[in-house]
């Protein structure tokens, strides 16, 4: 198990070195320069109050000292000063990130909630009216955007039901069960795709189990079908949906962003997309290092899981 | 000669089972139907899809304007098949481009091994170290928005999974005895490459491009959304989702056409996707 360990936390650490240069290079890709672009929101500056403009984001100097230096700064804890507000990026971005957090995780659960007894339900009646059902509900759920789906739900279950508010965050502390009402509906359309994805996969893995020679052998020796396929089969069936959802908990992450916005959530990605309007780059760069660093520390997480589950995975 | 007669039987072999996979024969259709949209808008449209109408705005669906008509009183139905048209570029181009880098790169990564192959690899993890939307966000923040820009970002993101399908398969392929056969004839590497490896490892690729198709053309609409894509007077599905987000209490049609536009584009390249997995690769077809 360890060299295993060893092994993929290096390579999580090069992939993260990686994302650092690349979020580094990003900021560098703005047409003309930060400055400029700045300047063209704010008017007519003198030359001088533009090279100090430049100093002061460290454009005068080399590419790697400024990368050395922004990398010094990072390691503590240092993602530099929104340009709009003064205030640190760190401050914000800790503010938003338990909301962001508790959206995908209560994504997750929806998703599974949905998937599990669905696809176990479509495999045990294949074939038939129940089977074909939960195939179609995979097929649009997978092929809907999250972002029409969230109107959707708005439209019918707030605005024409009245169960969920339309937009909004109430703060857990405040009001736990205002607070998950308000996130009901955004982990609702967040989650959709991959309850969508989940179905199929513990429908295809369950039937694939069911077929076994031990699954034969459960049912020869007289067990019925419900014990076959609840204690013989499911556990085993599993193993595959572990790492499609795994895989899929990261993209749940990206997936924020859109959600945030459409229901006025103050989390990471809404965060970012009021910096990419304000051009408040260090906001930005800071939003998307923060999520690509949970993204891969979360593909990291579900490669160790899925090597204790199954141990043959250590030596590949 | 054998080349030639093989040719036409091989493709009517290749029709055959298609129209025997029901999903790839619907996933076809659907694909089918969207880009004649695409391509017939001018014909197709009953309504100008950018002209403002003051007199028309805000209606409900009707015979007239089947999926009613937005704030400025053009018909959505209109702009939902003009959208096909920007929607369908931004994702053909995107995936050629991704295609041709990451199948290529991936391709010569997985046929030389060594260093190549090491660069390769760790270009490709850094760039699925982001959650693909979150990267074009991120790449779409600086570079601004519009509608090369959405295309190429869109592309980077997805050269690198072209790059993992295209190194595995020609990595399966390149210990065939067909290819070992060339070598010890004494054929060169690039013609091995492009004779014998290529076109046997061209499978997956064909999968994945389909499937990636429905992803770009998700990304585009999500990228509109946010109001990071094509600028308007151009309709996109994605914007006018935005557009009618505001109007939802009173005018809902405006968002529920072009989201059902997306919705069966996509369900068409997916289908289409699977059924092509399933004819190309029997080991992979379903029970």
């Amino acid at each position: 198990m360890l060299p295993f360990l060893l092994k993929r936390f290096g390579l999580a650490l090069v992939s993260l070195l990686g994302v650092l240069v690349l979020v580094f290079a990003m900021v560098r890709l703005v047409p003309g320069d930060v400055v400029t672009n700045l300047i063209g929101l704010e008017g007519n500056v003198s030359p001088e109050r533009r090279e100090e403009l430049r100093r002061l984001f460290g454009l005068d100097l080399p590419l790697h000292v400024q990368f050395g230096q922004w990398f010094g700064a990072l390691l503590q804890g240092d993602l530099g000063t929104s340009l709009r507000t003064d205030r640190p990026v760190l401050t914000d971005l800790a503010l938003r990130f338990p909301v962001t957090l508790e959206l995908t995780l209560f994504a997750l659960l929806i998703a599974l909630a949905i998937a599990l007894p669905l696809g176990v339900t479509a495999a045990v009646n294949r074939g038939k009216t129940l089977d074909y059902l939960a195939s179609l509900f995979a097929l649009v759920g997978i092929a809907a955007p999250s972002f029409w789906l969230a109107i959707l739900f708005i439209l019918l279950f707030s605005l024409k039901l009245g169960w969920f508010p339309p937009t909004g965050y109430v703060l857990f502390s405040e009001d736990p069960l205002g607070n998950l009402r308000s996130l009901f509906l955004p982990a609702l359309a967040l989650g959709m795709s991959l309850a969508a994805a989940t179905t199929r996969i513990v429908r295809s893995s369950l039937l694939e189990v069911l077929s076994l020679d031990y699954a034969r052998t459960a049912r020869a020796k007289g067990l019925p079908e419900r014990a076959v396929v609840y204690r013989h089969a499911l556990r085993n069936a599993l193993i595959p949906v572990v790492t499609v959802v795994g895989l899929q908990v990261g993209n749940l992450l990206g997936g924020t962003v859109i959600i945030e916005q459409i229901f006025g959530l103050p989390g990471i990605g809404r965060f970012a997309l009021e910096g990419i309007n304000l051009r408040d780059y260090p906001v930005v760069q800071g939003a998307v290092l923060l999520v690509a660093g949970a993204f891969v520390l979360v593909n990291v997480l579900v490669d160790v899981l899925y090597a204790l589950i199954d141990p043959r995975v250590r030596f590949e | 000669m054998t080349q030639t007669q093989a040719a036409p039987a091989a493709r009517a072999r290749l029709l055959r089972t298609v129209l025997r996979s029901p999903s790839a024969l619907t996933g076809g259709v659907l694909v089918l139907l969207v880009v004649l949209c695409a391509l017939f808008a001018p014909l197709l449209a009953p309504f100008d899809p950018v002209a403002y109408n003051p007199a028309d705005r805000l209606q409900g669906p009707s015979l007239e304007h089947p999926l009613g008509t937005d704030i400025y009183g053009r018909d959505t139905f209109s702009r939902v098949l003009f959208g096909a048209r920007t929607s369908l570029a931004v994702a053909a181009i995107s995936i050629t481009l991704a295609l041709l880098a990451g199948g290529i790169a991936g391709a010569l990564a997985g046929f030389f091994r060594g260093n190549v192959d090491v660069v390769v690899m760790r270009l490709s993890d850094i760039l699925l170290a982001f959650p693909a939307v979150l990267l074009a966000i991120a790449l779409l923040a600086f570079l601004g928005g519009g509608f090369w820009n959405l295309t190429l970002a869109i592309a980077v993101v997805y050269s690198a999974p072209f790059a993992r399908v295209a190194r595995a398969s020609v990595l399966r392929v390149r210990e065939e005895a067909y290819v070992e056969a060339s070598h010890a004839l004494g054929n060169s590497p690039w013609r091995i490459l492009f004779r014998h490896v290529l076109p046997n490892a061209a499978s997956p690729l064909i999968v994945e491009v389909s499937l990636r198709l429905a992803f770009a053309i998700l990304a585009e609409a999500s990228l509109s959304y946010l109001g990071l894509g094509t600028q308007p007077p151009a309709p996109s599905w994605g914007q006018m989702i935005a557009d009618g987000r505001q109007l939802l209490e009173t005018s809902p049609w405006i968002s529920i056409g072009p989201g059902l536009a997306i919705t069966l584009t996509v369900l068409g390249f997916n289908l289409l996707g699977d059924g092509l997995r399933d004819l190309l690769d029997p080991r992979l077809r379903r029970q």
